[in-house]
């Protein structure tokens, strides 16, 4: 093939490689689909719409019976510390100068936040062991606790992500030089 | 030119600071004679044991001197755990920029994992086309990429903020910073074979220790610079930084580095970890709180002299430390010897490198009176380095996160070198 015959016959086609979405092809692809079914154990991150709460559900009670089993000796009897993280009260004391006292109640924004942490990382012994029951009981007792729910009210996929958490409109998001 | 004129004619500050170039070659010389002309002489040299006989056999893995057991690392953890909290590097006993791997500041949640490279898995899914799963091996093929960085805990410096200067040294109040040269795969390389979907708008990335570390992202910044690691420093990245996958979000808070690597998920929002809600915001004296505040800002910190680096009398010295941005490269790096009241310029050390640590040298003339140096930086967006007073007046003192503030090193007669707040 004469030089000119080659530029006219290829260089549309290598054109069309660098400019086609078909470039990303160039990549070595060596990844395996999996299905969504396969991929439910490690999928555990909540959203804080509640995207990706299972099934179950907890009421404080439930709640109260394992976090004396499972987290009392390191967060305190009724989350109150000592010695590791306080988990209760502390609401009113973030503005001003003092040493705040930042828990769930006093802080955190979203009640979501507490089934997906809970659920990855606690008891810190033996993470991603308790049921999604057990899971809802103990974010139904600290709830509780803080004065955020009812004594009776029960933790479920459509019960939680509408908690209404007092710290919710607490964060502004950051912006350089503002 | 008399020695001292020509000392006067390199001041560019007060307090003794001198134009770096006075170590070179004149400059040196002038003010070297001086030095040899008064100290005692040299005892006669003595013919060592290690000249005359057959030194160690080889290894497979080096090891530093056994003389160099001190340069290690300090660390703290929670009550009842053993590797829940952090290791800091000892930057007063380094130079140069590239933190010796084994050195490198550590952040756990929940230990260091004792992850099989064989059996440990990547998945990329969530607003994906197809979500896929890559192996290490698989990970190995795909072309990769080297750069310098910085990682920094968002934590790092934020004893500066207690209401008296503790006394303590650069490892104890700067260590959780280090950087390394890493290597490894773009994301943007992996999330283009998944396919994003066009309502993906953050990204989650979730570690494989016990704790499930997690944070979002903007996806803005896995499609620029993120980089998935599998070296650092050339080796495979070590357990504490990750091993054998490390997320690398040059200039971002240290947290967001997700170590041991398993899940990249794409989301329309953010996900709200326990980690960016509850931690890594910065509270203010109003009550609220600032949130997803990602690169860290312009900052720099004197590590020769510090405290525990004694002063040895009056004479000629280098002054010189470390200097980052999370936003660019490092633009100058100012030094003081009074307090602030007076500033010189440091030289910078090359390379310069973008989100990366540059090392500033300056020389400095002790006259054995009281010193007391600061450093500040400026970033290539003009974005200078605050006083202790300018940051506390703009977020107060109770932030804990992303303290830049300008360090004072008070060096007294007797040449001890301490933290206080000028």
């Amino acid at each position: 093939m004469s030089m000119r015959k080659f530029v006219v016959a290829v260089a549309p086609a290598v054109l069309l490689v660098l400019t086609s979405p078909a470039f990303a092809q160039q990549s070595p692809n060596l990844g395996k689909p999996i299905s969504p079914e396969d991929l439910v154990s490690w999928d555990i991150s909540i959203g804080p719409d509640g995207t990706g709460l299972p099934p179950g559900s907890g009421t404080v009670q439930q709640g109260e019976a394992v976090f004396a089993a499972k987290c009392q000796a390191c967060h305190g009897a009724k989350g109150a510390g000592q010695p590791n993280d306080r988990l209760v009260g502390g609401q009113g004391s973030l503005p001003g100068d003092k040493p705040p006292v930042k828990t769930i109640g006093s802080y955190w924004p979203y009640a979501t936040t507490l089934f997906d942490y809970i659920r990855r990382a606690m008891p810190l012994n033996e993470s991603k062991a308790l049921t999604s029951d057990e899971v809802y009981g103990v974010v139904a007792y600290l709830l509780n606790l803080n004065g955020i729910i009812a004594e009776g009210e029960t933790m479920n996929a459509q019960s939680l992500p509408k908690v209404a958490m007092p710290n919710r409109e607490g964060f502004i998001t950051f912006a350089r030089g503002k | 030119m008399t020695e001292m004129s020509r000392s006067e004619s390199e001041q560019v500050a007060g307090n003794g600071l001198l134009h770096r170039r006075v170590f070179l070659a004149g400059g040196a010389a002038a003010m070297g004679a001086g030095a040899v002309a008064s100290g005692a002489g040299a005892a006669p040299l003595a013919v060592e044991p290690w000249m005359k006989i057959p030194g160690a056999p080889f290894n497979g893995y080096g090891q530093p001197s056994k003389y160099e057991e001190k340069v290690a690392r300090t660390w703290a953890s929670a009550p009842g755990t053993g590797g829940t909290g952090s290791s800091r590097t000892p930057h007063h006993l380094l130079n140069g920029t590239i933190t010796p791997s084994g050195l490198h500041y550590e952040r756990s949640h929940s230990g260091i994992p004792d992850i099989n490279p064989d059996t440990h898995r990547l998945l990329v899914h969530g607003l994906v086309r197809r979500p896929l799963v890559f192996t290490l091996d698989d990970l190995t093929r795909y072309p990769m990429e080297s750069r310098i960085a910085f990682v920094e805990c968002a934590g790092n410096s934020g004893g500066l903020f207690a209401k008296q200067p503790a006394n303590a040294n650069v490892q104890a109040i700067h260590g959780l910073l280090s950087c390394s040269e890493w290597t490894g795969v773009k994301l943007s390389v992996l999330l283009q074979e998944a396919g994003i979907e066009p309502e993906a708008k953050w990204v989650l990335a979730e570690g494989a220790d016990a704790a499930g570390m997690s944070r979002s992202f903007p996806i803005e910044k896995a499609l620029d610079d993120a980089m998935i690691c599998l070296y650092q420093n050339g080796e495979r990245v070590r357990p504490s930084n990750g091993y054998p996958l490390r997320l690398l979000l040059p200039g971002f808070e240290g947290n967001m580095n997700v170590k041991w690597l398993r899940r990249i998920k794409l989301t329309a929002g953010p996900t709200m970890t326990k980690d960016e809600t509850s931690k890594y915001t910065i509270l203010l004296p109003s009550g609220k709180a600032l949130q997803f505040v990602f690169p860290l800002e312009g900052k720099s910190i004197i590590t020769h002299p510090s405290p525990g680096l004694t002063v040895r009398g009056a004479g000629l010295y280098e002054i010189s430390g470390l200097a980052w941005s999370g936003y660019g490269k490092i633009a100058k790096v100012e030094v003081s010897a009074d307090g602030g009241k007076s500033w010189g310029l440091a030289a910078l050390q090359e390379p310069v490198l973008s989100k990366s640590v540059t090392r500033f040298r300056m020389a400095w003339q002790w006259d054995g009176g009281a010193a007391v140096l600061q450093s500040r930086a400026t970033d290539e967006t003009g974005y200078a380095q605050p006083s202790r007073a300018q940051l506390i007046a703009l977020r107060g003192d109770r932030g804990i996160y992303h303290n830049n503030m300008i360090q004072s090193w008070a060096v007294e007669g007797n040449g001890e070198v301490k933290n206080v707040y000028a």
